[in-house]
């Protein structure tokens, strides 16, 4: 086998098209003006894109599942302000507010989870109820006001940085690498992917569908929570508004990382590309001083040439290949 | 001593279908006891209460005499019963070994053992003789490998039980050759083993036992020994089958099509023969030799870099099937399920699905009528078994799915139809009538192109016989000789010699 052909199938099979594609947006943005490539504007990149890159941690394992959860922006906006809630209201410790915050995402994941995996509802429609439900919840807690007035510890891990690391971006990597972990090392990785993979292979090989689909969507709300942790502490408030629309962000950095819409196929290395490829082009754009309109549509274009190209990966466009031969 | 394994008196009933009909059934350790019937006869839902996928609602299942009631597959697994389904279930983009050992990985403290868990199923795969790396996707291999890869995962539990639901349908004769050392091995070791299959002459050389099925209904069975094939087949059937091979050879006609030096790339090399009209033109060869490619070459499916095809006497070079539609040619292809049908259509939007592309059209409209009218006259021709054409394909048994395809493909009033196994995984009632219908179209001067791994049925159908191996067509023979002869020189010609080894 040739060398060329390892890295073609390494490319393949592990989804290092992402890393390809990263390399290559943040080449050319570095060509056009080297400053997005200072070691502050990285940090600047990293911090921005922990937000989105913590929820896409936990959609990962959603979409291998074979599901999607399009409630993430709403639970993260819901546990944001029930975290900020319960440091203002009873006067929880901030450490504890944190607790209560990613275990509102949690629960909320939990119901997601059920009402596929008990209800058979389809994971689309049932998280966008629970889009719909954690968003309301989120205005009748807050009133439509924004929370604020937060001890200022309660804001740090949104702002602060480490030797000029984010704290958030340390968040969202850290969250990778126990995801990783969990995915590439431990059985459940394996079972998760096969269950996306072929559903009834997985039921033939006595594997619990609705154990998994429960951790899958209860993983996927934690991390929204965390992610809403993150986000009051970039606000300095809880916002009722925070978050709309971005559940689209999330899945398409993790699809751009190379996960399949259809489960069984992406990991998280793909995930941490396809996050910080957005990342580069919403900071890298800004930076160039592109209109705001002009970055949309540059996204779009972005969007379906990294589609392409990992379809290009697969053999998606090798014409004809049957399987007699 | 208490059996292996006793079911007695298990019922299973579906919104409908009383599926099994009080069933009683026995297997003793190190005895392979094949289990046979039509397509629909409740086989593969007995298997299916065995596996612990669905649930009896009568009836009891014991093991060594004891009762056992499961809440899932695990757990019978857990209970040393392996199970080799029907329809292939592997997860496409997980590697052979992690298929293997899939809910069972090799663990070292909480994460999975990769390094032992790839040599394990090295190991394993290579008991087989066979060749399949396991890191290499499981999509990736051909549908033999992926047979092999199902009885491996399934014989890599500690088991005492192993059910095998035709285990065999997508395996070449040399892997069928492998898979029945396997079975010896497994059989002198003690595991008891239910063989489900449409071959007879497999059933005959492997099974200690045969139970027949019909209907639901355990209606008879015995000792191989003393029983024939004949016999079987009238019990499977309940009624007499006419001639399995019933072909009345004409005169051919005209030359219908003619390929020289068809190439492409590695999988098809200098592939040359005519086609005429009222032959039947069986072709025979391994998975993988390069048939199906020829097919797909010709209907337009695939694009080939040299030679020609010519249809009617003059070329074409076909760049899509609507393409090779115009000029006659019509492929029903070899997986039905996937390739051949829309599963949740009916029946009359399947029979009409390529009509529509011309015809059957008033002003801008479909004209539903005509759409009716024409797949009922369909229906009745080629006799498939339904309530009506409305009825949705996925209700249909795998036998009349396939007269569903071939009727969509017969739709369009095709001079040559391309047949790619047209009976796998048919039952033997079915597969007589499908070539009844092959035999009526060719008295009627259609020219018909037949890929089938089935040899009996490739020398009862064909006047002549093509023999694929490594992508060439290696041999034609005429019809003649006896049967038994005919099929080794096939064989031989396929394997390139070694067919015995």
């Amino acid at each position: 086998m040739t060398d060329v052909k390892r890295l073609l199938i390494a490319l393949r099979d592990r989804g290092w098209a992402g890393a390809l594609l990263l390399a290559a947006v943040a080449g050319t943005l570095a060509a056009l003006d080297p400053a997005i490539v200072s070691p502050g504007n990285l940090a600047n990149v990293l911090a921005q894109s922990a937000i989105v890159g913590v929820c896409a941690v936990g959609m990962t394992f959603v979409l291998l599942s074979g599901g999607i959860d399009l409630s993430v922006g709403a639970v993260l906006a819901l546990s944001g302000a029930v975290g900020a809630w319960a440091c203002k209201e009873p006067g929880l410790p901030v450490l504890a507010s944190w607790g209560v915050a990613v275990l509102a995402g949690l629960a909320c994941g939990l119901a997601s989870g059920s009402l596929v995996a008990f209800a058979r509802i389809p994971p689309f429609m049932a998280t966008l109820a629970m889009m719909a439900a954690a968003r309301g919840c989120t205005l009748l807690l807050t009133r439509g006001y924004p929370i604020s007035g937060l001890p200022q510890a309660f804001y740090t891990p949104g702002w602060a940085s480490i030797a000029g690391v984010p704290v958030s971006g340390l968040v969202f990597l850290g969250a990778a690498c126990v995801a990783w972990v969990l995915l590439q090392r431990a059985p459940f990785g394996v079972r998760l992917r096969a269950m996306g993979d072929n559903p009834e292979t997985a039921r033939l090989a006595g594997l619990s569908a609705t154990r998994m689909t429960l951790s899958v969507y209860a993983i996927s709300g934690a991390m929204a929570g965390v992610a809403g942790v993150l986000m009051v502490g970039r606000l300095w408030s809880a916002q009722p508004n925070v978050g709309t629309g971005l559940e689209l962000d999330v899945i398409a950095a993790v699809v751009l990382g190379g996960a399949s819409l259809f489960g069984g196929v992406g990991g998280v290395g793909g995930t941490v590309a396809g996050v910080m490829i957005m990342g580069f082009l919403d900071n890298g754009l800004r930076m160039l001083a592109v209109s705001s309109y002009v970055q949309q549509s540059v996204k779009g274009v972005v969007f379906v040439g990294a589609v392409m190209l990992d379809l290009a990966v697969k053999g998606y466009y090798r014409r004809g290949r049957s399987r007699d031969s | 001593m208490a059996p292996l394994l006793e079911m007695r008196d298990v019922h299973k009933r579906y919104p409908g279908v009383h599926a099994l009909k009080g069933i009683s059934f026995a297997l003793s350790e190190g005895e392979v006891h094949a289990l046979v019937g039509e397509n629909g006869a409740g086989k593969s839902t007995l298997v299916k209460t065995l596996a612990g996928v669905v649930a009896p609602d009568e009836g009891e299942i014991l093991i060594r005499g004891g009762r056992v009631r499961w809440s899932g597959p695990g757990d019978a697994i857990r209970a040393g019963v392996g199970i080799i389904h029907q329809e292939l279930s592997l997860a496409p983009h997980l590697t052979v070994a992690e298929n293997v050992y899939l809910g069972r990985e090799p663990m070292r403290g909480p994460f999975v053992d990769r390094r032992r868990l790839y040599d394990d199923a090295a190991r394993l795969i290579d008991g087989f003789g066979v060749r399949i790396d396991p890191r290499r996707r499981a999509g990736a291999l051909s549908p033999g490998e992926q047979q092999l890869a199902e009885i491996a995962k399934a014989i890599s539990q500690d088991i005492s039980i192993l059910a095998m639901d035709e285990p065999t349908s997508s395996l070449s004769a040399r892997e069928t050759e492998r898979l029945f050392r396997v079975i010896a091995e497994l059989r002198g070791s003690g595991v008891g083993i239910i063989y489900i299959s449409h071959h007879l002459e497999e059933v005959f050389s492997l099974a200690d036992r045969i139970s027949v099925m019909r209907d639901g209904e355990m209606v008879g069975g015995g000792h191989a020994a003393d029983l024939t094939p004949e016999a079987v087949v009238s019990m499977m059937v309940g009624r007499h089958v006419e001639a399995l091979y019933p072909r009345s050879f004409g005169e051919p006609g005209e030359v219908l099509l003619e390929v020289r030096g068809l190439s492409r790339g590695g999988a098809l090399r200098d592939v040359s023969f005519t086609l005429r009209a009222g032959e039947i033109l069986g072709v025979a060869g391994l998975v993988g030799s390069g048939r199906t490619e020829m097919a797909r070459c010709l209907v337009g499916l695939d694009p080939f870099e040299g030679g020609e095809i010519l249809a009617g006497g003059t070329p074409f070079r076909p760049r899509n099937p609507a393409d090779a539609l115009r000029r006659g040619l019509v492929l029903v292809p070899e997986d039905r399920k996937r390739q051949g049908l829309f599963l949740n259509r009916t029946i009359r939007d399947n029979v009409v699905a390529m009509r529509l592309l011309h015809g059957l059209r008033r002003g801008p409209f479909t004209d539903r009528g005509a759409a009716t009218a024409l797949s009922e006259s369909f229906v009745h021709r080629l006799g498939v078994r339904c309530r009506g054409v409305l009825d949705q394909v996925l209700s249909l048994s795998g036998g009349n799915q396939q007269k569903v395809a071939i009727a969509k493909g017969l739709a369009v009033s095709p001079g040559v139809l391309v047949l790619d196994e047209p009976t796998r995984g048919v039952d033997v009632g079915a597969k007589a009538e499908i070539h009844r219908i092959m035999d009526e179209l060719a008295a009627q001067g259609m020219g018909i192109l037949m890929i089938s791994s089935d040899l009996p049925e490739v020398i009862g159908m064909s006047d002549s016989v093509l023999v694929f191996r490594d992508g060439c067509c290696v041999a034609r023979f005429p019809r003649g000789g006896a049967p038994g002869e005919m099929s080794e020189r096939i064989m031989t010609a396929a394997t390139g010699g070694d067919a015995r080894d």
